[in-house]
């Protein structure tokens, strides 16, 4: 038992007296052991959700590449049905207008938040932030068809937009991702130590060279993997781009136009009349697959870059 | 004499105030970007609220709350059926997502061994959870609900598996940040007394961490009522003119209410849309104001 609990921050418990604790824990206490292994179980259905996630995709996907061979969806053609290609492409420009959106405003706000608030200030204003990613992202959808699209670009900006188009779903997408990409820079700015800030500060900086010569550079990964963790948001993102950006197939990268992206065909097709089983819905799984792997990929990238920054300090 | 007594205040005041150097333009433009971006989000909110509100304004009755869908009579079409099946649904998540969300974190935290590779590889899968789209945990539930042999479309138990497993990664990281602010003292006070590794965490642990808990609880649980994606996966109909009567009941709830008919180009369902809208942005930020009281009420700092 002691091995077990000397692994956190405090000192080995049984440090001074060896043999007394080596006694103690090596009695068998079945209740304990039995505890133990449930507890274990509840923290394993972790994992056995990540692979209950890939073998339920994988059936139908092995399905439907059984009838539509790979180059038919893994082409950019959009005169191909099955083409997963323009879906991915919508993905990406509507990421591209959230990221520009969010990255900017959710650095700002923790760059505000770590450097230049009080204790007090940042008590209010962090939950504030934290508000935003609160909002259902359906509530969020239905604001860009009601309000961005119609009152917002085409009445006061006047642009020539379509009923549905990429700009408005980004846009919206953006400030629902403000949050993410905050919290996670403002742990990062935060984590630079006092040291480097006071340096500065006697070298002649002022507040604002500070923060962006000293605590930024010193906290780029972090802020990368908070851009990074923003991007799979957004990726990922369903409800918004269903409503907003449209659901027609359109390979273009005209942010005006309608287009429909990965999460917006999954939400389309299983909302729609496919029968279950068929080709058009087991392509459902093939592009859930396709998204499942993009999202793990960045997650992934986003994981080694925290690391990196908790490792420098 | 009264020149050096002036430069002397100034330096004393440049020195005490460290301000000075901070009023150049330059750094005036900047501190304003940085108030410019904190407010913009809260800005969008202001103007979303404000906007929805006025265009559901005219169906704040009664009708919205205790009638179902119409197809008749938009104009008295009501979100009984969706107001209920988030709230059944809420309940089921919770009782799926918190025990086991709980007894995920207490194993990581107070049992586990972190140099084993399993215990490692539960780390990183969980944050891998954690950031995967909730519309995959959709397509999961479907493939849970097919391997059990429930072929219905949009029931209780599949809405609740899916936004149960959505969260339960959300759960389980707020309760292993609450578990480990309890301090190593209180469990060094436990062990001396000769209490059990089990024994410390059920009395002195849990009870220490149960603010951060029920917090992180209420906040993932606002997350699952508000959305929709994992629902339409399943199928989940949008309008459903029956209360909620168990696991097995097909159900609606108030997100795919919405989504269901901002489609709709009427203008008296998308005033009905907006109203909806308000009714479950009340029960979302209520549950996030809820959890924000409980940090600061009852949050202990060691």
């Amino acid at each position: 038992m002691s091995t077990n609990i000397s692994n956190g921050a405090g000192p080995s418990l049984g440090a001074g007296l060896p043999g007394a604790s080596l006694n103690l824990g090596k009695r068998s206490r079945p209740a304990e052991s039995a505890i133990k292994s449930a507890l274990f179980g509840s923290a394993m259905l972790s994992v056995l959700i990540t692979f209950g996630i890939i073998i339920a995709l994988i059936q139908p996907v092995l399905e439907f590449f059984g009838e539509i061979p790979l180059g038919d969806f893994f082409t950019f053609d959009e005169t191909e049905t099955f083409a997963v290609g323009p879906l991915i492409a919508a993905t990406l420009v509507v990421t591209v207008i959230a990221l520009l959106v969010a990255v900017p405003l959710g650095l700002g706000a923790a760059m505000y938040l770590s450097e230049y608030a009080s204790k007090r200030a940042r008590k209010i204003l962090k939950p504030t932030v934290e508000l935003l990613a609160g909002v259902p992202s359906v509530v969020y959808g239905f604001f860009a068809v009601v309000f961005v699209t119609p009152q917002l670009l085409q009445d006061i900006l006047s642009l020539e937009v379509g009923f549905t188009n990429a700009l408005a779903a980004g846009l919206v997408l953006g400030v629902m991702i403000i949050p993410t990409v905050a919290s996670l820079a403002e742990d990062a700015f935060s984590a630079v130590p006092q040291a480097l800030r006071q340096g500065s500060l006697a070298m002649g900086a002022n507040r604002m060279q500070t923060t962006l010569r000293v605590v930024l550079p010193a906290a780029l990964s972090g802020v990368a993997a908070a851009v990074v963790l923003g991007l799979s948001r957004a990726v990922g993102e369903t409800m918004i781009v269903t409503l907003a950006a449209g659901s027609q197939r359109n390979l273009s990268i005209d942010p005006r136009e309608g287009m429909q992206t990965m999460t917006g065909f999954m939400a389309t097709t299983a909302g729609g009349e496919n029968p279950v089983g068929s080709t058009s819905y087991n392509m459902l799984f093939a592009v859930g697959l396709t998204l499942f792997v993009i999202t793990l990929v960045i997650n992934m990238i986003s994981i080694a870059l925290v690391r990196r920054y908790r490792q420098a300090y | 004499m009264s020149i050096a007594a002036t430069t002397a205040r100034e330096t004393v005041q440049i020195a005490s105030a460290g301000r000075s150097r901070d009023r150049n333009p330059a750094s005036m433009v900047f501190l304003g970007a940085l108030w410019f971006s904190l407010f913009f989000g809260v800005m969008v909110l202001v103007v979303l609220i404000t906007d929805t509100a006025i265009d559901g304004a005219g169906r704040f009755d009664a009708n919205l709350l205790t009638r179902y869908d119409s197809t008749l009579v938009p104009e008295r079409t009501g979100f009984r059926a969706g107001i209920l099946g988030t709230i059944w649904l809420m309940m089921f998540t919770a009782l799926m997502a918190v025990p086991l969300g709980i007894a995920a974190a207490v194993y990581l935290e107070e049992f586990a061994d972190s140099q084993k590779w399993y215990n490692r590889f539960i780390e990183v899968n969980l944050q891998n959870l954690a950031a995967v789209p909730a519309i995959v945990y959709g397509l999961l539930a479907v493939a849970v609900l097919a391997i059990v042999g429930i072929n219905t479309r949009g029931v209780m138990l599949g809405g609740a598996i899916a936004l149960a497993l959505l969260i339960l990664p959300v759960i389980i990281i707020t309760t292993r940040e609450a578990v480990r602010a309890v301090p190593e003292e209180i469990r060094q006070g436990s062990y001396a007394l000769g209490a059990t590794t089990w024994q410390t965490t059920w009395r002195q642990v849990l009870p220490s961490a149960v603010p951060g808990i029920a917090t992180g609880t209420i906040l993932g649980l606002s997350r699952a009522i508000g959305e929709a994606a994992p629902l339409v996966m399943l199928g989940l109909y949008s309008s459903v003119r029956f209360d909620p009567e168990g696991l097995m009941s097909a159900i609606t709830a108030l997100p795919i209410q919405i989504y269901g008919l901002s489609s709709n180009s009427q203008e008296a369902y998308r005033e009905a849309a907006s109203a909806a809208i308000i009714v479950l942005l009340v029960m979302v930020l209520g549950l996030n104001g809820l959890a924000i009281f409980i940090r600061n009420k009852f949050q202990r700092s060691w």
